[in-house]
């Protein structure tokens, strides 16, 4: 019998933390096979958030840095202002990018720096314990808003691919789903597109996985895939939102 | 030997450019100099002032509170910082702006129009030229071909301004050594 | 070389390309603002790199960036600027990484003012951000000192993988002076191989580097604060710089001052020499490390009678002077911090008043 599965070569071969259930070994496999793809794993530098993804440098086989909370876009600037050779990516979370880091992340994207940013987008703090996070939809229960999110208090989720993409600087700003194997193999291309137009130094790229936290969301991981699916998905659209080519925008 | 001057007037009259082009020459003939800017929201428009220290030993204390010599190019820096200057000091009085005198008896006025006369010299925009090559010539602090050279040299980059600026600057030593 | 007449803003930014810093990370606040744009005019003659941040926060993460990929870099910034980038000064001590901080000071606290001051003595000394780290921090007095000690600080920072701080003030950034770009202290950088994030490829390596400042576990967080601290004490041997003023009299009383400050009181200490009363001066050029044996050893002198700390704020360095003068003698403390600065003839009166 043929080999039928291995770990990509920018992976390491340990056992992750994340919860049973939890995306984000979906997410990091997806970047990893296009390090891989792209033959790109020695001069590629990630950037970890503050968030689950903290000890993302413990499992991804490349250089990395360790960011402050929200800062990995500006982390990102430096890096990739001062050595354009290099590939850089920040894997940031809604609580990282959206909330405290929602300066950096809007100014990169500005300035059209030449890196990715991979977006995980699961409506909740995971790693401080479930807290309310911009992208937390209305009426979702949170630790901090324990009766569920009330908008007229604390607003209506940030839509953060549709944000970003209405900058006038041209970018690649896209929004997937790792909620189902069709998903996936979408989000991988997304993702392989994403590192293709760094590769070309074209434009800023986003890649939004919309992906679930069955911990925080009090769920089995069967019933949190389905839940994003009713809930989620609706409300974030998935699709291309922005390419940096003017005549695919129509 | 330490020498300071103060270059004061409105922001827009050149004053910090006199007061660089002073200390530029004094540089070039060997001396320690330091150009101390006031700065902030008075360079919008507001009062500028500029002091130039210049001394053949080390310069201790940029901190001038009494400078040896005056520039006044309007009448609020006239009534601000006549009474400062030191015994013996010059005080130059752009008259074609300020009506009054220092009312000091120990120092030595050098009154003049120093607009007109750079409107003489072709533009009122090189008043500060006239009245930097008056005070020169006047003090005798530094060598005016030096300072001739400096000016030169400021205005590399715009050499059709240099014309002007000579003829400027040769108006004002004329008058200072009238 | 020839001397040039240049604004100390300027004259940093031009030390920083003659030290192999190319580039440079900033964003807009009087009095430092001229460093940014000198360097946005003068980088992309020498092939550099400039971008203006959108704010502080982000400048002091774009220079863990750069500093985390083994590059040269370098900031300015004022005093409200500097408490922005004092977050990522912890997480760059933390993680060890070389850089360059400069702070043009102004006063203090909150918006404060623009004009000089050197209120920012504890931040720059004693932290500014969160946990156990310092600065290696140079003061400088003049325009020329804030070049050679602009140019000695990439060297340091890459011996001790480390922030280092230039503390200079409003005075100094805005003053022309004389200057000249000592050739001597341009350092090749060091090899940064076995630490930086400048890919696998470049260094021929097949293991990875990760640039962090997270140690969840005790020990490994203890070890690391432990390095840290090693490289304090061998600062404390190797890098302090201080200048003696007057010393060689039997003088009265010593002041204590740096920066700015200091040069007024070197003025106000040879007007009160003519009178006939003699007073030493220790320059503290470094603050972190802080000449500790020179300050005591001048106030142990039997002439003198008293210490006075004179500093542009209110009595921040004065607890260093009392901690090194160790109770032999009494320690005074002058200061004003609106942004004007004393005249010599006030410090030869208050020192005058104080040996009474």
């Amino acid at each position: 019998m043929g080999k039928t599965f291995s770990k990509p070569r920018a992976l390491t071969d340990v056992p992750t933390h994340y919860c049973p259930g939890c995306t984000h070994g979906v997410a990091h496999r997806l970047v990893a096979e296009t390090i891989d793809e792209l033959g790109i794993r020695g001069k590629t530098v990630g950037i970890a958030p503050v968030g689950c993804a903290v000890l993302a440098y413990n499992y991804f086989d490349c250089d990395f840095q360790e960011a402050a909370h929200g800062r990995a876009p500006a982390m990102a600037t430096g890096i990739k202002r001062v050595r354009p050779d290099l590939m850089v990516f920040t894997y940031q979370g809604d609580g990282d990018l959206a909330s405290i880091g929602m300066g950096e992340i809007i100014h990169a994207a500005n300035r059209g720096e030449k890196f990715t940013t991979i977006f995980i987008n699961n409506a909740i703090y995971g790693m401080t314990g479930g807290q309310m996070a911009p992208t937390t939809m209305p009426g979702q229960r949170a630790s901090t808003a324990p009766a569920g999110r009330d908008t007229g208090s604390t607003g209506m989720p940030v839509k953060m691919a549709d944000l970003l993409s209405a900058l006038m600087t041209p970018a690649y700003v896209t929004r997937q789903a790792l909620l189902s194997p069709k998903h996936i193999n979408r989000a991988k291309k997304a993702v392989k597109k994403a590192f293709e137009y760094q590769m070309n130094n074209t434009c800023f790229s986003f890649v939004e996985l919309v992906s679930t936290c069955p911990t925080n969301w009090g769920m089995t991981p069967k019933d949190a895939l389905k839940w994003a699916e009713d809930t989620l998905i609706p409300y974030y659209e998935l699709g291309e939102f922005k390419t940096p080519e003017p005549e695919e925008e129509q | 030997m330490q020498k300071e001057v103060q270059f004061a007037g409105f922001g827009g009259q050149g004053i910090l450019l006199s007061a660089k082009l002073l200390a530029y020459a004094a540089m070039k003939q060997g001396y320690n100099v330091a150009w101390i800017p006031s700065y902030g929201p008075e360079m919008r428009g507001g009062t500028a002032y500029c002091t130039v220290v210049i001394s053949d030993r080390l310069i201790g204390s940029p901190i001038i509170k009494t400078p040896g010599h005056l520039v006044a190019m309007n009448r609020p820096s006239l009534e601000k910082f006549a009474p400062a200057v030191k015994p013996g000091g010059i005080i130059l009085i752009n008259s074609s702006l300020i009506p009054v005198r220092s009312g000091r008896d120990d120092v030595t006025e050098l009154v003049f129009p120093v607009n007109d006369v750079a409107i003489e010299a072709g533009t009122v925009k090189s008043a500060n030229i006239v009245a930097l090559s008056a005070f020169a010539a006047k003090s005798g602090l530094v060598d005016l071909e030096t300072l001739r050279e400096c000016i030169k040299e400021e205005f590399a980059s715009k050499s059709k301004v240099i014309p002007i600026n000579m003829d400027a600057f040769d108006r004002g030593v004329k008058i200072a050594q009238q | 070389m020839a001397k040039v007449l240049m604004k100390g803003n300027e004259a940093i930014g031009e030390a920083a390309i003659k030290a192999g810093c190319l580039n440079y990370f900033a964003y807009p606040i009087t009095p430092q603002s001229e460093v940014a744009e000198y360097l946005a005019k003068r980088l992309p003659d020498v092939n550099g790199t400039f971008v203006q941040g959108e704010s502080e926060v982000a400048v002091g993460y774009m220079i863990f960036g750069a500093a985390g990929c083994g590059e040269r870099v370098m900031t300015t910034s004022s005093s409200p600027g500097i408490s922005l980038m004092s977050e990522a000064l912890s997480y760059i001590a933390g993680a060890r990484c070389p850089a360059v901080f400069v702070n043009i000071m102004r006063g203090g606290p909150g918006l404060g003012g623009i004009l000089p001051s050197q209120g920012d003595y504890f931040q720059a000394t004693k932290g500014g951000g969160h946990g156990d780290y310092h600065l290696l921090v140079m003061a400088p007095e003049g325009v020329q000192e804030a070049v050679e000690m602009t140019m000695k600080a990439f060297p340091l920072a890459e011996k001790y993988r480390g922030p280092v701080m230039i503390l200079g003030d409003g005075l100094i950034g805005q003053m022309m002076e004389p200057v000249e770009f000592p050739d001597n202290l341009y350092a090749e950088p060091l090899n940064n191989d076995d630490w930086a994030t400048s890919g696998m490829d470049k260094r021929g390596a097949d293991k990875k580097n990760i640039v962090k400042s997270l140690f969840l576990n005790p020990k490994e967080l203890n070890d690391n604060n432990l390095t840290l601290k090693a490289q304090y004490e061998q600062m404390k041997k190797e890098e302090v710089m201080s200048e003696a003023y007057n010393t060689d009299t039997d003088y009265k009383g010593l002041i204590v001052s740096y920066g700015t400050m200091s040069r007024v009181c070197r003025t106000a200490i040879d007007t009160m020499k003519e009178q006939g009363l003699e007073i030493g001066m220790i320059r503290p050029k470094t603050l972190f490390p802080f000449p500790e044996k020179e300050i005591y050893d001048a106030a142990a002198k039997e002439s003198c009678k008293a210490v006075i700390s004179i500093e542009l704020s209110m009595g921040q360095m004065v607890e260093d002077v009392e901690r090194c003068v160790r109770g032999i003698k009494p320690v005074e403390w002058y200061g004003e911090c609106g942004g004007d600065i004393p005249a010599p003839e006030t410090i030869a009166d208050v020192v005058q008043s104080l040996l009474n």
